[in-house]
């Protein structure tokens, strides 16, 4: 039984000129131990499909509809009070920024301990011993007098280590790791993912990543799905997705972005390969594909019918009109 | 061959912060934020400058475009020194060398249309005759960053962040200048926009012949649009090269390890990564010797003691470190 399973998510925020459609029709699983990457621009609805399934958005302003079921249990039917016993106890959430996401007035072994307390009902003494036990778990060196430190006597690395050991205290099943590593230098992106492998290893927690680097995708997530304009576009296995991507747009992103040795190729192209025009704007309806305006292969098929999000091979679905003519050529 | 005189060069340029000054107005404690970096730059030349938060990057592009003044060494543009350039001609600078910043959020003025935006500098530096010149040059630079014409009228917050970042580059365009500092310019942006911004960088420096100083932690990007890299760490400048002798041959185990890092989008067989244990040390106390020893594999006494200088190791290519490596990084006991 999948641990995860999402179907047919849509998330609409109340703006001053209409619903602003951020998250439209997404739906997918996730098994126990599994990294699925989420991976799309800014406004794609990455993040919002996140706050979704955590059911942290304003509840007067955003409106979710559709089944995320975790466990067996349908979060979006759950009251308020169940919703806090499986934030941070069953699923745990990282988020890109550890200096805004950590308390700045309270010591970073409170803030562990906190969650223990509340869901383990661990004592103070516990908590501690737990706490200490958790830094030693992310590579914190010295973590006896770490824990009573306060978040900005940290450097950017061991704030983010300290959100992995505070996500991780109570063992969820399903970690949610928002940009986790975006706001952190290479070479400490390189310990951190290195780290958070290593856990799940030990753990066993199915991820879900959100993330805009397609570089990150291809070094951690067993499976990815791609987001467009609110709309899932494409969702394969992480090797099929880089080998024999399906959807224009996807295609598109991975002509896009600058590779690492270029200039050791002699054959590499010496402009990049652009995608013309914007993202549409989440406040008008797509009655058709929302990549149509971008597309190459656009036809007026594209234009008026939103082309279903279907299988094509047994782990590769992809929304497109037009995937025949990809799987042909 | 005559020699070229270089558009900028940098002669142990050095920038101190000093902090906390005690009771008589003295510093007790010194951010050491760039130290004795000595570069040049030529004539549609990219020169980018790639390091980890904190190593200095960004303190070169503010004092190379006088936003900060040196505390040591001195800079020199198209052969005249600039770093002791006041009134009058410290402006005339400032129309000669412009810079490009990340946010373009926060970069441009939100109460100016994009007309005012661009016709300042151009009033500024005295630069257009008439309203009518106004007009022509502005409509020059809107076409040559790729906006239309109809977009003076409008205001930042009107434009998405892509466009708004062509604004900030159509701006620093507008007088015409020798060099543009493009600090971490298209890191905020989303990957299609980030290859339209670059592609257009590119397409600008072979019209124009200018020259660019491409701060940026992205190796890739880097990679593909610079014709010369310089490596920082902690204020120093640890590695300096044509691109393909850093990128196919770097020497320093810093940049060794900065570029094994870089999680690369392929699913095929990947190299093993170096992985460099700890953070980057603090700047208020640099390590003793090479900055680098404290997290460096190879690092010997040596290293903790004594600082090693950039040396030639062929071609452009220079690196500060006593030792050499093979070509797989193997250390050759080999000191100089």
């Amino acid at each position: 039984m999948p641990i995860l399973n999402v179907s047919e998510l849509r998330t609409h925020f109340r703006g001053e000129r209409g619903p602003v459609r951020a998250v439209e029709n997404v739906s997918f699983t996730l098994e126990s131990g599994e990294t699925i990457a989420i991976v799309g621009e800014s406004g794609s609805g990455k993040s919002v499909t996140s706050l979704s399934i955590m059911r942290l958005l304003a509840g007067g302003r955003a409106r979710s509809s559709g089944r995320i079921e975790f466990l067996g249990r349908d979060i979006l039917s759950l009251g308020e009070a169940e919703m806090r016993k499986i934030r941070g106890n069953e699923i745990g959430m990282i988020f890109q920024e550890p200096m805004t996401s950590l308390n700045p007035v309270l010591t970073i072994g409170r803030q562990i301990a906190e969650t223990l307390i509340l869901h383990q009902h661990l004592s103070r003494a516990q908590a501690r011993a737990r706490a200490i036990e958790m830094l030693r778990l992310v590579d914190i060196p010295a973590a006896e007098q770490r824990i009573d430190e306060y978040p900005h006597q940290l450097s950017g690395g061991m704030r983010q280590r300290v959100m992995i050991a505070m996500a991780l205290a109570c063992e969820p099943k399903l970690l949610i790791a928002d940009e986790p590593t975006t706001a952190l230098d290479v070479t400490i992106q390189a310990q951190v993912l290195e780290l958070m492998a290593d856990l799940q290893k030990r753990t066993g927690t199915a991820i879900i990543l959100i993330t805009h680097d397609l570089g990150v995708v291809a070094d951690v997530a067993d499976r990815v799905i791609v987001m467009y304009a609110g709309r899932t576009v494409e969702e394969a296995t992480t090797k099929d997705l880089f080998l024999h991507p399906l959807h224009p747009y996807t295609r598109g992103l991975l002509a896009t972005i600058a590779k690492l040795g270029s200039s050791l190729d002699d054959n590499a192209a010496s402009r990049l390969t652009e995608i013309p025009g914007q993202v549409p704007s989440l406040h008008e309806s797509i009655p058709g594909c929302a990549f149509a305006s971008r597309c190459p292969l656009v036809t007026d098929l594209c234009r008026h019918t939103a082309p279903s999000f279907e299988a094509v091979e047994p782990d590769h679905k992809v929304a497109c009109h037009h995937v025949e003519r990809r799987l042909q050529a | 061959m005559t020699m070229e005189t270089p558009v900028l060069e940098l002669r142990n340029l050095q920038k101190h912060y000093f902090l906390r000054p005690d009771f008589w107005g003295r510093p007790t404690a010194t951010v050491h934020a760039m130290d004795d970096v000595s570069l040049s730059l030529k004539r549609g030349e990219t020169l980018s400058i790639v390091g980890e938060s904190g190593c200095g990057k960004s303190t070169l592009g503010k004092t190379i475009v006088r936003l900060q003044d040196p505390t040591g060494g001195e800079f020199l543009l198209n052969g005249e020194r600039a770093d002791t350039l006041q009134g009058a001609a410290l402006k005339a600078f400032r129309a000669r060398v412009q810079i490009v910043f990340q946010d373009p959020f926060s970069s441009l003025n939100p109460r100016m249309s994009v007309r005012e935006t661009l016709a300042e500098p151009l009033v500024n530096f005295g630069l257009a005759a008439s309203r009518a010149d106004i007009d022509a040059k502005i409509a020059t630079l809107l076409d040559m960053v790729g906006l239309p014409r109809d977009a003076t009228n409008r205001y930042p917050h009107q434009f998405s962040g892509g466009q708004r970042q062509r604004i900030a580059i159509a701006r620093a365009l507008a007088p015409n200048p020798d060099v543009i500092v493009c600090d971490e310019a298209v890191s905020a942006l989303d990957v299609s926009v980030k290859a339209q911004i670059v592609n257009l960088l590119g397409d600008i420096q072979k019209e124009t012949g200018l020259a660019l100083i491409f701060i940026s932690h992205d190796l890739a990007i880097v990679e593909h649009l610079t014709h010369r890299v310089a490596v920082m760490y902690l204020g120093h400048v640890v590695e300096e090269g044509a691109r393909r002798e850093i990128f196919g041959a770097a020497a320093h185990p810093y940049t060794r390890a900065l570029i094994s890092a870089v999680p690369n989008p392929t699913v095929e067989e990947k190299k093993p990564r170096i992985l460099l244990k700890g953070d980057v040390p603090s700047p208020l106390a640099p390590p003793s010797g090479c900055r680098f020893h404290t997290r460096c594999a190879f690092a010997t006494d040596r290293c903790r003691a004594e600082v090693p200088r950039l040396r030639k190791i062929g071609g452009d290519h220079a690196v500060a470190c006593h030792y050499d490596f093979s070509a797989d990084g193997v250390l050759i006991q080999h000191a100089h």
